[in-house]
């Protein structure tokens, strides 16, 4: 990236961020005066060193939200779930410890903070010295291994047991498990290495074939045999009615609910946390301005307003993480600090109704078809119509009412018909069969009134006609 | 980056808010970002063009392309290979066949040199075909950041809305950005962005005027303006090439070119006609009035007896069976009109297609029908079976007249043993389909699957009125 150089009397420019090329200019001079920039009077040196440091302050500011935002790093507080996180840590303590084989299912919506929470416990766990040279932690995740099998060999690898069992051939899995674990034992093959399991989507583990892995955990923290902890992490609630009777005979019904419960006010709190930069960083003197910034705006009464609606459609932290993201990317070398405005205009790209986005997006044939399908649900009560009634009721309005519309050809509608098909906004009732005719197939509309006539209000160039035939009642013939 | 908006033209908003979300090279971005716009709005253009310029490392695939699990992985694996490779190593073939193994893999690639400490763009165009594939697929995606443990972000592309992505139990949700539509401003700046050199950019611009006149009611995707506005411009500039008219004539050159752009919208639009057919015709200069395209009705020449055929079979299916006496027999009796004419307009059977009819019905309606259409002169069929079998004196070939015909029929075949492969053949051609199944109990069961104007021209050219016959048109 090439240093840019600005008009006028000006001084290059040391960094450049890709924010700074949208043409943002930050630049002194004794006399100069650039419209619309602020300028400062101050010796060209000093200024520039100033430039760097404030710029780098910027980097370091994004690097660190950026992080807490997007990566969920481990540096967050925990809010609102002491209880939890206590139970959950003695609960791996006692296995690390004291060798209790023990299982829990941590239950929560998604985005409520349970993988948070659990690798927060792992991380305080693995700071007791005895624990960290014993335990070992298995990670599995529903989503990766959608077996059993693959879950076992991705068992034996994170167990780096790889070269033990090599070309070894098991006649079932829960041989091959057991003799996972024995090879876990140490030297004196009296005690054994406690295992830590950790099934993220768990749900999606009670889908397999017999649920043979679930089964095989749980009968091992059962039996006496390894000390084995099993923390399944899931977002239903039901997950209990998914486990087979074997399976949820074995396990220990323990589960941990982080079910968001923190009301407004501690979310305004969340807010102002998780926006604030933490002590450690270097500038203390724009740290300190920042913050102040943050408290601020958490007793604006517009940011207030736009925390609330945001808080009344959804409680938990990834929603609130993506707003101010959003209100992150407006921080600029210009424009250092956040503003009420900022958080209004990422609040307003948060909650975008698309369908209508789409609908903005159409020609007016394809409005026009629109409508008349609007006007057929209206009269035949939501019942499924096809192309050919469909392209009658455009008929009658361009036979009649229209004068911006030209009567196209069938083919022409057909193709405009289909390229509604094409973004799903009609579906058809039920699969095409090869001998059907395409005019006749039954479809629906996945529009509903009001979408309809919010998106015409804001359809540009609309016609008249077409909008009066819209918003016309029934009987208009 | 001038340069940058040069290349894309009318998209600074977006551009800026995606160079804002991409921060510095180091920085974290988010895990996931959706992006959805109408098609040609600009999506994977502007994609592609800001990542090459701002030399960021991305990996480009298209889910059409790639459309089953292990083509996607296996492509996006590799191409992260070559990225962090040098340029003279030649970097072996991953295999990959489940996401698990990507995943795996997928860390031990972005361990390398030139890659770590950088965020590495995926991007995904077309994405809306991944949720077709196995269901982890989606999900995984969204979460590769988390899964893998590495700084990328992966990019879906997208026409349809994301609402109709979320998987049912829910997933990690992406950061969803709206590319919007071309106002018809921005339309005609871009498309007189690529005027030929040969011609002044005003006069360009004039033609993409009269062009967008006729064509922006019906379609506003920019790649069939484009396609649309490469075809026509020769005929555009015909007047000025023989010099009838000077650049400037507007109004001359708007009459030339506007019945051919109004021709074109039912043809070139539709595809019924090829572009290289349509180009050989403007260089020919022929008339555009005589284009066959591929829905031409005169392409299907069938002989006279599966005309009456396909006429009666359109009867049937269109006409319901209670009103077969009144149009059919000779002496219908009286009919209540009241019964009749009990019509409710969304049920007239235009509007519902066709209705599937059983065989016996169609040889009724058939005979019917041909009964009092049959000249003496119409070969109908070289020999009847009765004069074949009973008068072996007479010489092969020499044709029955059509009343021996008609009655030989009624007398001593009552099976439809003529009719039945030219019904077949019917049905090969896709005019007639079967419903059901072949060997049902109750005899074979059809549909007439043609259209209303298809069969008006099929019966002109035997002399039927078929309007006259026609429940919906009383």
């Amino acid at each position: 990236m090439m240093p840019k150089e600005c008009d006028g009397p000006g001084v290059r420019m040391g960094i450049l961020e890709p924010r700074q090329m949208t043409g943002d200019c930050f630049f002194s001079s004794g006399q100069g005066i650039c419209s619309g920039f602020q300028f400062v009077e101050m010796s060209s040196r000093k200024l520039k060193s100033n430039n760097l440091k404030h710029s780098e302050c910027l980097s370091q500011v994004q690097r660190i939200l950026r992080e807490r935002f997007c990566h969920q790093s481990l540096h967050s507080n925990l809010f609102g779930v002491q209880v939890q996180y206590k139970h959950l840590i003695e609960l791996l303590k006692r296995t690390a410890i004291y060798g209790e084989s023990n299982s829990v299912l941590i239950i929560g919506p998604r985005g409520s903070g349970k993988t948070m929470l659990i690798n927060h416990a792992l991380k305080e766990l693995m700071e007791v010295e005895e624990v960290s040279e014993n335990v070992l932690q298995v990670h599995l995740n529903g989503l990766l291994q959608i077996n059993d099998n693959i879950a076992l060999k991705e068992i034996t690898r994170q167990l780096n047991l790889e070269n033990v069992v090599g070309d070894k051939v098991f006649g079932s899995f829960a041989e091959n498990l057991s003799f996972l674990l024995e090879a876990l034992k140490k030297g004196d093959r009296t005690s054994s290495c406690p295992v830590i399991f950790i099934l993220d989507e768990f749900d999606l583990f009670a889908h397999h074939k017999n649920q043979t892995l679930l089964y095989n955990l749980f009968d091992i923290s059962q039996s006496a045999q390894t000390p084995v902890a099993v923390v399944g992490l899931t977002c239903r609630l039901d997950i209990l009615e998914l486990l087979e009777k074997r399976v949820k005979s074995r396990f220990s019904h323990r589960q941990i609910h982080l079910m968001n419960s923190f009301g407004f006010p501690q979310y305004l709190k969340i807010f102002k946390e998780q926006l604030s930069l933490p002590a450690e960083f270097p500038d203390k003197l724009f740290a300190e301005k920042w913050n102040e910034n943050v408290q601020c705006l958490s007793e604006d009464r517009s940011v207030r307003e736009v925390l609330q609606k945001h808080f009344n459609v959804s409680k938990n932290l990834r929603s609130l993480h993506m707003l101010l993201m959003l209100a992150l990317n407006r921080v600029t070398s210009s424009h250092p600090f956040m503003t009420a405005a900022d958080l209004m205009e990422a609040n307003q790209l948060c909650s975008m109704d698309s369908k209508a986005n789409i609908v903005h997006g159409l020609s007016v044939l394809e409005i026009c078809l629109i409508i008349a399908m609007k006007h057929l649900n209206d009269i035949y009560e939501e019942e499924p119509f096809n192309f050919q009634m469909v392209y009658n009721e455009f008929q009658k309005f361009v036979q009649r009412k229209a004068h911006s519309v030209y009567n196209f050809e069938k083919p022409v509608v057909m193709k405009a018909f289909e390229h509604l098909q094409q973004l799903e906004l009609i579906r058809p009732m039920e699969r095409t069969s090869v001998n059907a005719q395409r005019e006749y197939q039954l479809m629906k509309l996945l529009l509903d009134s009001t979408q309809i006539m919010n998106a015409l209000q804001k359809y540009p160039n609309c016609p008249t006609d077409v909008r009066q035939w819209a918003t016309s009642s029934l009987s208009w013939l | 980056m001038a340069h940058l908006e040069n290349l894309v033209l009318c998209r600074e908003s977006q551009v800026s808010t995606l160079q804002s979300l991409f921060g510095e090279r180091h920085h974290f971005s988010f895990p996931s970002i959706f992006i959805y716009g109408h098609t040609a709005s600009g999506k994977t253009y502007v994609t592609q063009t800001l990542l090459k310029t701002l030399e960021l490392p991305h990996v480009f695939v298209n889910c059409v392309e790639c459309f089953t699990l292990r083509l996607l992985l296996e492509q996006i694996l590799n191409k992260l290979n070559h990225l962090s490779s040098s340029e003279d190593a030649c970097p072996t073939h991953i295999t990959c066949e489940t996401f698990n193994d990507f995943v795996r893999l997928f860390k031990q690639v972005t361990k390398a040199e030139s890659l770590k400490d950088q965020t590495v763009y995926i991007v995904l165009d077309k994405a809306e075909y991944l949720r077709d594939m196995e269901a982890n697929l989606l999900p995984g995606f969204l979460r590769l950041q988390e899964l893998t443990d590495r700084n990328v972000t992966v990019i879906l592309l997208s026409e349809i809305v994301w609402e109709k992505f979320r998987p049912n139990t829910g997933c990690f949700e992406p950061f969803v950005l709206y590319f919007p539509d071309y106002s018809i401003g921005n339309l005609q700046k871009i498309l007189s962005h690529d005027h030929p050199p040969e011609y002044s950019a005003d006069f360009y611009a004039a033609y993409i005027n009269i062009l967008l006149g006729v064509f922006y009611t019906v379609c506003r995707d920019l790649k069939e303006l484009r396609h649309l506005a490469v075809l026509n411009f020769p005929k555009y500039c015909e007047p000025v090439v023989k010099g009838e008219a000077s650049e400037r004539d507007t109004r001359k050159l708007w009459r030339n070119v506007e019945p051919h752009l109004k021709k074109a919208m039912q043809t070139v639009y539709l595809r019924e006609i090829s572009s290289s057919q349509w180009e050989k015709i403007q260089k020919d200069d022929t008339d555009p009035g005589q284009l066959k395209g591929l829905s031409a009705y005169t392409h299907v020449e069938l002989p006279y007896y599966s005309k009456f055929i396909l006429i009666a079979a359109y009867l049937a299916s269109y006409n319901p069976a209670r009103t077969d006496k009144r149009f059919f027999l000779k002496h219908h009796g009286k009919i209540k009109k009241t019964n009749f004419l009990k019509k409710h307009e969304k049920t007239s059977n235009h509007l519902l297609g066709p209705k599937p009819f059983p065989l016996d019905r169609l040889l009724a309606i058939l005979y019917s029908i041909v009964d009092s259409r049959v000249a003496a002169t119409a070969n109908i069929f070289s020999q009847c079976l009765r004069c074949w079998v009973s008068d072996l004196q007479r010489p092969h070939g020499a044709p029955c007249s059509a009343e021996c015909f008609l009655s030989c029929r009624r007398t001593f075949l009552p099976t439809a043993f003529l009719e039945l492969p030219l019904i077949t053949s019917l049905v090969t051609l896709q005019l007639l389909t079967l419903v059901g199944h072949d060997d049902q109990l109750d005899g074979p069961k059809y549909k007439c699957t043609v259209s209303l104007d298809f069969i008006r021209a099929i019966a002109r050219t035997v002399n039927f009125d078929i309007i006259k016959y026609l429940y919906d048109f009383l």
